[in-house]
């Protein structure tokens, strides 16, 4: 069992939570996942582990409350436990050697994308980061981006909040006045990814994207979370989670992720009736 | 006395009822039929099963126990050697082993040993509490990697000798392959769990959720004191055939079709883990995950399920048993026959989610040529044969490559070129000191008798190793 140290609502639909696994904690790196299972009999999910800290023992996750278990896993309160937690999984992202990177971060990608800027940052990186949002009331970890990034550009769809369009448009604005960037480094919806690479395969700016496919063991044994990259089947856990953007075939793995979209939405209503009647 | 010339019948489900649940298909035998069997057993001088068994049970010794009505006993001559008979009576390849040896059966039926063992161990689980001593601990630490039947075995027999035994398991569950892997319909879980009891009761520490490799790595496990590990992580990520369509959705590897069926109990109402009831279910390959992978879709309510297989019958991989249970079933069998594409929905309509499903597999006729370096007719595909299948799911079981987990994080491991770790045979000594391995990390897929004898005999070498190295 696994203590929820702390537990913030980012806002409606992000929840941020330490979660006590010293082992875990100790060996995570910016770019890593774990797993988890909210209660016994649970589903096992996949989560982009969002900070750790050694010391406290804890892990960060940040998720959004999107199927029935991150239902479930939001209607745990502070100083309660969850079942399973292990990790930490898949590759750490590479940073050695980068100079001046530009992070794009999309949504909830936004807590995947922050350990690996504060990584860059601390040594002494340039880190221009882009986030975006639906809207103004979803935008999360704005200081804690700021603290970390030489230059902060917000985007929402609706304009509520920032520059009003989507993440690329100042991608685009920024390689087209001349800025030159070792990496981007983009981390969001798979619709997200596929458009930054579109800005920066024409231009061969080396990208890298981090892959979130629906898994199960998480340590290459089933390999439900295949990819096809370069032509060749990956094992996002093993070989990922993050791939050259230029060669991953992102128009599969959409199709891939909506699976099982019905039983989800089944399992959403069925929490939500759950939930609704006071069941914690 | 006469005789008789075939086994007793082992009382089954009908398969028209259990090919749609997932109790047990096999259910044990009486007393009365246990006796009467054990008789069959001629009690031969050479004692040829006895050789056929990859763990030496005195096979003939337990059976005279049966013949005497002294079941307990019997259950204390397999333990001997056998660390989860209650599994192993039923899973194992009896055909090609034990009872392959039988000298009954150059002329009859060979002596049911299987169904003897499973009597032997359901019927001490069932009415035999005695809790049995517990050794002396030795204050030495040893490490497995793993809680399949290789590291169970290995626990097990470390533990009794007095070391401190910790295993370290990935999932949430503790057992391996006989969890996530073997059908309940086949290796009920309560089984399992039986003998994890009987480990604990050892004071063997199993801890879940640990993956070796990644949460620790083997070098710092001797940093924390382990004096010796052992390696049983099993084999790893799943193959694919790499044609066209295995990315559609309605294409899984046995694997994750199983874990999510059995681990993740997928086949219960309320599970919260999803796995797709097709009506059309192709499962590409012939060994004994295929069939287990086939009667579970059978048993998830699919209308048709086909066994692909590009060679004949007569080579199937798979057990004897589970392909006659399979066929009883009403699993169909596409054999000489190869997979070359699997085909998706085209609908104009290019939003249209259906558009990535699985519609059919495209299969080519197969002949059987020349033999291969193994002796097995190679299949040779009959050019302009192809034909089309309708299926909405395909399974892939055609084997699996080595998990690069461990080898990637500890240096100094040796492995050979399909990434099996490398040991002296039957110490299953690796290229580094004080790492032993064993099981499918090892072999490559393989049976759960073979991964479970590894376990023992590298228990045995790294209690040699310990003892002469001293504290």
């Amino acid at each position: 069992m696994y203590k929820i140290v702390k537990k913030r609502a980012l806002n409606d639909t992000v929840t941020m939570m330490d979660i006590y696994a010293p082992l875990v904690a100790k060996k995570a790196q910016a770019g890593q996942f774990i797993i988890l299972r909210v209660d016994e009999d649970g589903e096992r999910i996949p989560l982009t582990v969002a900070g750790f800290d050694c010391d406290e023992g804890t892990v960060k996750i940040i998720f959004q409350i999107v199927g029935g278990t991150t239902m479930l896993l939001n209607a745990k309160a502070e100083g309660e436990y969850i079942h399973d937690f292990v990790g930490p999984l898949g590759n750490a992202t590479k940073t050695e050697g980068l100079k001046k990177v530009c992070i794009v971060g999309g949504g909830v990608g936004c807590a995947i994308a922050l350990p690996v800027a504060q990584k860059l940052h601390e040594q002494g990186c340039i880190v221009h980061t882009i986030i975006g949002f639906r809207s103004k009331e979803l935008v999360i970890l704005e200081n804690e981006f700021k603290a970390c990034s030489d230059k902060l550009t917000i985007v929402t769809d609706d304009g509520s909040y920032g520059l009003k369009g989507v993440v690329t448009a100042p991608l685009k604005q920024a390689i087209e006045s001349g800025e030159k960037f070792d990496e981007v480094i983009a981390i969001g919806p798979l619709v997200m990814m596929k458009f930054v690479v579109a800005v920066t395969k024409p231009l061969n700016i080396a990208t890298t994207v981090s892959m979130n496919p629906i898994m199960i063991d998480g340590t290459g044994m089933c390999g439900g979370c295949r990819l096809t990259v370069g032509g060749e089947t990956v094992f996002a856990c093993v070989d990922g989670p993050d791939f050259n953007g230029f060669d991953v075939d992102f128009d599969e793995a959409m199709a891939r992720s909506d699976m099982y979209a019905e039983f989800e939405r089944a399992e959403r209503e069925s929490n939500c009736n759950l939930l609704n009647k006071g069941m914690k | 006395m006469t005789i008789q010339p075939k086994k007793h019948l082992m009382p089954m489900q009908e398969a028209a009822v259990r090919s749609h649940n997932f109790s047990e298909v096999a259910l044990g035998y009486s007393a009365q039929t246990a006796i009467a069997e054990a008789n069959r057993c001629l009690n031969c001088k050479n004692r040829p099963c006895v050789e056929g068994c990859p763990v030496y049970v005195a096979i003939p010794d337990f059976i005279t126990k049966i013949k005497q009505n002294d079941f307990e006993g019997a259950y204390k001559v397999i333990s001997e050697n056998s660390n989860l008979p209650a599994v192993c009576g039923r899973v194992c390849p009896q055909e090609t082993q034990c009872e392959n040896k039988c000298t009954l059966g150059i002329k009859f039926e060979p002596v049911a040993i299987g169904r003897l063992e499973r009597f032997v161990a359901d019927y001490h689980n069932a009415n035999c509490n005695t809790v049995p001593e517990i050794p002396k601990l030795k204050g030495r630490k040893v490490a497995v990697v793993g809680s399949g039947p290789s590291g169970l075995a290995c626990a097990g027999d470390l533990a009794k000798k007095g070391y401190e035994v910790t295993v370290f398991e990935a999932l949430h569950e503790v057992g391996g392959v006989l969890v996530y892997g073997i059908p309940e319909f086949r290796l009920p879980k309560s089984i399992v769990a039986k003998e994890v009891e009987a480990l604990k009761h050892y004071g063997v520490n199993i801890q879940t959720n640990v993956v070796v490799g990644k949460t620790v790595t083997v070098d710092e496990l001797f940093e924390d004191g382990f004096e010796a590990v052992f390696i049983g992580s099993g084999a790893g990520l799943p193959r694919f055939m790499g044609i066209r369509g295995e990315s559609l959705k309605g294409v899984y590897s046995a694997n994750e079709f199983l874990t999510r069926v059995n681990l993740m109990k997928a086949f219960q109402k309320d599970s919260h883990t999803p796995v797709l009831h097709a009506k059309n279910v192709a499962v590409v390959g012939g060994g004994n995950v295929a069939m287990d992978a086939a009667r579970t879709a059978l048993r998830l309510g699919a209308e048709n399920v086909y066994i692909i297989y590009r060679r004949s019958m007569a080579e199937l991989p798979a057990r004897k048993e589970e392909v006659e249970h399979a066929v009883e079933e009403g699993v169909k069998f596409e054999i000489l026959s190869n997979p070359v594409e699997i085909l998706g929905y085209d609908t104009s309509d290019r939003l249209d989610p259906k558009n990535s499903c699985v519609k059919a597999i495209k299969l080519i006729k197969c002949a059987l040529g020349e033999p291969d370096a193994k002796g097995r007719r190679r299949p040779v595909e009959i050019a302009g044969s192809e034909y089309v299948l309708p299926v909405n799911c395909v399974i892939m079981a055609i084997g699996t490559s080595p998990n690069p987990l461990i080898k990637s994080t500890t240096q100094g491991l040796d492995v050979n070129s399909h990434g099996g770790i490398i040991v002296e045979e039957v110490s299953g000594k690796t290229s580094k000191e004080g790492i032993y391995a064993g099981g499918d990390a090892v072999t490559g897929a393989a049976t759960v008798i073979l991964a479970m004898g590894a376990g023992k005999s590298a228990a045995k070498a790294i209690d040699e190793y310990l003892d002469k190295k001293g504290k």
